[in-house]
């Protein structure tokens, strides 16, 4: 066997691909991983990971804040904001080498360099790896899964100059603290990045054009996340749209009409967080024929491209757009390849979305007029956060658990958090959606006193008139 | 250690298939994705992919050999730097007898040590063969309540199950370790495999039909009154014909099938689906049949007692509509089926219907991409064919058959006027679905229709 010639090649290193790739050699496939910048991907380098490390600085700088709330004496709290940065910089870079490690661990090859489906009959299942515009080598492989992932989405008008409008990317590392910000979209990411300067001083204001804030979630929970944040002093508009921006030497003036008028917003810097597409240009998709639908790839259930062995995972074939999505796709894509016994398509239902900011929102499943629509007669449950020892205890009164069941069958349809570290809890309801548990294991689990999942258990008795703390 | 190939299951109900085709001969290298063999199933074909690299060193089932067992040995894989010569002659445990005979060319001997055994899997066969392959095999089903063991089973699928009368020890569990999960519940539900189905006579024996009431055996082509008849040749019945007849016979016979008939004016809904199909950007083309699948799915919606299986307890009640639809393909017809039909807006159904009935003439429908649904529609229309009636597919309560749009004399306002008609005819199971319950549905599916605006809400 040629060197050059593996089982499985995957392109892409972030969290679809390189966890494939470590399954993949698990389930005893010649594999290699193909990486043009930087293994771990979005997740690791400029998403998921140095997002909660920023906000991990908010949050400790917030609490300093009211330090004198917890008894505390803390006199001239600020920050430096190189440091902040660096901070967040070093976690990236210390779980990114950590990447190359347990590649190499499992004995996958990483190929540095940009991938692409040679394609035509035979050069479908080959990949030319290129890097500085100079062929690195032709890899070919049984098996090619695409996960080149997803990139910011450019709005006309608004388009990201890196200097007043920025993307994720240039919002991760800021080389000053803007004194004013305008948040375009208020989707997981927009509404992070929202909280975080606004946390960290910056005046700030939210331009979304739907009629709710973090429009995937429950509207009960838009609502609250809304009214929370206006408490805290973030002007939220919904149902607004920038119609044109200005730009000035050193800020922006956007236009943004809201109920058929028009107002002018001045900020230093302006975020677009309108979405993501997929990178699906120049990695030889047409000559393979493999079918793109607007900017993702087209799947089945197994992530089969329709093309005989050309798969797709992650942010490549779509929503939701989350890392543990990706990477869920990726082992069962390559456990089917493998024949595993019992592998199951990907539940779409049961994949949890978390957002950052503070307080934090959590959910999975149905909201409540999603599970309406589908016909299902339901019984909800809610419990405040004002009703829970631990919570009052943390100085985190603020916030809701609520809960969808389905009033036959006793399925857990879906669950909404928003307050203190419910990030951390929604896997409690993730665990019973798979487990296919009913109201009664979950009314019979035992929580423990004092912490916040007890409002998990309560949220779940209220659904059924037993609710004790409220 | 050589490895044993076992004959796979394809469905979760597969208990045994032809071995229609091999890909590979003795002698041959495979590497894990290899096609191996073609598996004919009752209703589709598929590719069997290698999981272990190695070389055939045995052929242990002839091609062409029907009622091959599930995890019955089919091949010996050779491991790499073994001599495919000695591990042709390992022994074979588990598996079951082939019913069908071998090539000739085997051995005598160990023809006998393949037919010895009992026709049962060997829980361990396969990990005894190599660790990595317990993972490529499926699960043994897990231990079931005759000896009062515990049948795994998630909350939901019990409390599902107990609702709906189904009994869990007759419900194979497609969960990890074969646990029952809800799928496999509503599965059950929606093909009547977890109770004595309608259909399915209970027969002492446990073995398939036949044995309670004998029906007449159909004729055989050996039989002198062929003798009488022109020339013929022979087709053999493909697992797809067998299906068709075994189970339309049973519900002819079993099921009192009544009939209902009505007209109905598709002149507004042409109007709409022109308008639709015309939009700019419209990635889309709606068809007529789209209209009336999404329509019967919300007239069922609307009258639920016609989305209904009977069994021997209880009638059951869906609470979501899956239509199959019934496609032509060479041999025969299969039922592709456009799962909680009724949620879905009229482009994804026009869609799914495309794609589904262009893999179904490809025979590359998974089973349960067919197997299931609540309700069935066929349509002849584009045959030209006025009306029809249909044979129910049990466990169903009801089939929509859709004739020819064509343009006839109606009577509006005692005058004489032209307008584009169809002739709707329902079939319906009497035992579940009353006369005035069905009259209810086709009034409903007619409003739908003639007032397709609401198709849209
Ligand atoms: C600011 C921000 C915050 C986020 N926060 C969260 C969060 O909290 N939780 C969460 O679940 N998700 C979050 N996400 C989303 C998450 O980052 C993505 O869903 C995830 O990274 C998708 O993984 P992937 O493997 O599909 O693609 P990516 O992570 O995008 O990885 C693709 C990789 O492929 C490489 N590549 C691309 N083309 C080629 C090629 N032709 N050849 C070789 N290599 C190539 C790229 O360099 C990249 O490393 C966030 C995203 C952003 C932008």
């Amino acid at each position: 066997m040629a060197d050059n010639t593996y089982d499985v090649i995957v392109v892409g290193g972030g969290p679809g691909g390189y966890v494939t790739a470590i399954r993949s050699a698990q389930l005893g496939f010649k594999t290699c991983v193909v990486e043009a910048n930087h293994l771990g991907g979005i997740c690791l380098n400029w998403g998921c990971i140095p997002t909660k490390a920023l906000l991990r600085t908010a949050e400790v700088y917030n609490n300093m804040k009211h330090a004198a709330d917890f008894g505390l004496k803390v006199e001239g709290v600020s920050f430096d904001l190189e440091k902040v940065v660096k901070r967040s910089r070093s976690v990236a870079g210390q779980l990114s080498k950590g990447v190359a490690h347990l590649l190499k661990k499992n004995k996958v090859d990483v190929v540095d360099g940009f991938g692409k489906l040679a394609g035509g009959k035979e050069g479908a299942r080959k990949v030319a790896v290129e890097k500085d515009g100079k062929k690195v080598v032709d890899l070919t492989a049984k098996h090619v899964i695409l996960a080149t992932g997803a990139r910011a989405r450019q709005l006309p008008g608004l388009e990201v100059d890196g200097k007043l409008v920025w993307s994720y990317r240039e919002a991760m590392v800021p080389e000053d603290m803007p004194k004013s910000l305008i948040v375009v979209g208020s989707g997981a990411i927009g509404i992070e990045f929202a909280s975080f300067y606004h946390t960290m001083g910056a005046e700030v204001t939210v331009v979304e054009v739907m009629d709710r804030i973090l429009p995937v979630e429950d509207p009960e929970i838009s609502a609250f996340a809304k009214k929370s944040f206006e408490k805290q002093g973030l002007k939220i508009l919904t149902k607004a749209q920038v119609k044109e921006l200005k730009k000035g030497a050193k800020d922006v003036t956007a236009v943004v009409e809201m109920d058929g008028k028009t107002q002018e917003i001045k900020a230093d810097k302006l975020i677009s967080a309108v979405g993501i597409v997929g990178n699906v240009e120049d990695i030889g998709l047409e000559g393979a024929g493999v079918k793109v639908e607007k900017t993702h790839v087209v799947v089945d259930e197994y992530s089969r491209t329709g093309v005989p062995g050309i798969y797709a995972i992650g942010d490549l074939t779509g929503p939701p757009w989350l890392a543990h999505k990706a990477e869920h796709e990726g082992v069962i894509c390559i456990e089917k390849i493998a024949g595993v016994a019992d592998v199951h398509p990907l539940d779409t239902g049961r994949i949890p979305g978390c957002t950052y900011c503070h307080p934090q929102v959590a959910s999975v499943g149905l909201t409540e007029q999603q599970a309406k629509d589908k016909g299902h007669k339901i019984k909800v449950g809610r419990f405040s956060f004002i009703g829970n020892g631990k919570a009052i205890a943390l100085g985190e009164p603020e916030g809701l658990v609520k809960t969808i069941f389905d009033e036959k069958t006793g399925e857990l349809l879906g669950a909404h958090m928003i307050g203190a570290e419910v990030t951390e809890l929604i896997q409690g309801y993730s665990i019973a959606k798979t487990l296919e548990t009913t109201e009664q294991e979950l009314m019979h689990t035992v929580f423990p006193h004092p912490t916040l999942s007890e409002m998990m258990h309560e949220a779940v008795l209220d659904a059924y008139g037993k609710v004790i703390h409220m | 250690m050589p490895i044993q190939v076992l004959m796979p299951a394809l469905s979760p109900t597969m208990t045994e298939g032809t071995l229609a085709k091999w890909h590979v001969k003795e002698g041959d290298e495979v590497s894990s994705g290899d096609v191996l063999a073609e598996i004919e199933t009752d209703k589709a074909t598929m590719e069997f992919e290698a999981v272990d690299e190695g070389t055939i060193a045995k052929i242990l089932i002839a091609e062409g050999t029907e009622g091959v067992a599930v995890n019955e040995p089919i091949a010996i894989l050779a491991e790499e730097g073994e001599d495919p010569a000695e591990a042709a002659k390992a022994k074979v445990d588990g598996g079951g007898a082939a019913k069908s005979e071998e090539p000739a060319k085997q051995e005598p001997a160990e023809r006998e040590t393949v037919a010895q055994e009992e026709a049962k899997p060997t829980p361990g066969a396969a990990s005894d063969a190599k660790p990595a392959a317990g993972e490529g095999q499926k699960a043994p089903p897990a231990p079931r309540t005759e000896d009062g063991e515990r049948v795994l089973a998630s909350p939901l699928a019990r409390r599902i199950a107990a609702a709906e009368g189904v009994d869990l020890t007759r419900v194979e569990g497609s969960g990890p370790h074969g646990r029952i999960v809800r799928e496999d519940v509503e599965g059950a539900i929606a093909t009547g495999g977890a109770k004595a189905a309608p259909a399915e006579k209970p027969s002492t024996g446990g073995a398939p039909a036949a044995g309670a009431t004998p029906s007449p055996a159909p004729a055989s082509p050996d039989d002198p009154i062929f003798q009488m008849l022109p020339s013929f040749e022979e087709v053999p019945n493909s697992g797809m014909r067998r299906t068709i007849a075994k189970r339309l016979t049973e519900s002819a016979r079993e099921t009192p099938h009544f009939n209902l008939q009505v007209d109905v004016e598709i002149d507004t809904l042409m109007a709409m689906r022109k308008q639709l199909n015309e939009r700019d950007g419209a990635d889309y083309k709606i068809s007529v049949n789209d209209f009336i699948v999404k329509a019967t799915a919300l007239a069922l919606q609307r009258v639920p007692d016609c989305n209904v299986a009977y069994t021997e307890k209880a009638v059951l009640k869906f609470s979501r509509v899956d239509m199959a639809i019934a496609v032509a393909i060479d041999g025969g017809l299969i039922t592709p089926i456009i799962k909680d039909c009724a949620s879905k807006g009229l482009a994804t159904i026009s869609k799914e219907a495309k794609e589904l009935a262009g893999r179904a003439r490809e025979g590359k429908l998974k089973p349960e991409e067919y197997q299931g649904g609540t309700f069935s529609i066929s349509n002849l229309g584009m045959f030209g064919i006025k009306s029809f009636n249909s044979i129910i597919n049990p466990p169903q309560g009801g089939i929509l058959s859709v004739g020819a749009g064509e343009q006839r004399p109606v009577v509006k306002d005692g005058a004489l006027a032209i307008a584009t008609v169809v002739t709707l005819s329902l079939a319906v199971d009497h035992r579940c679905i009353d006369g005035a319950t069905g009259a209810a549905f086709m009034k409903e599916l007619k409003t739908l229709i003639e007032d397709p605006i609401a198709l849209m809400l």
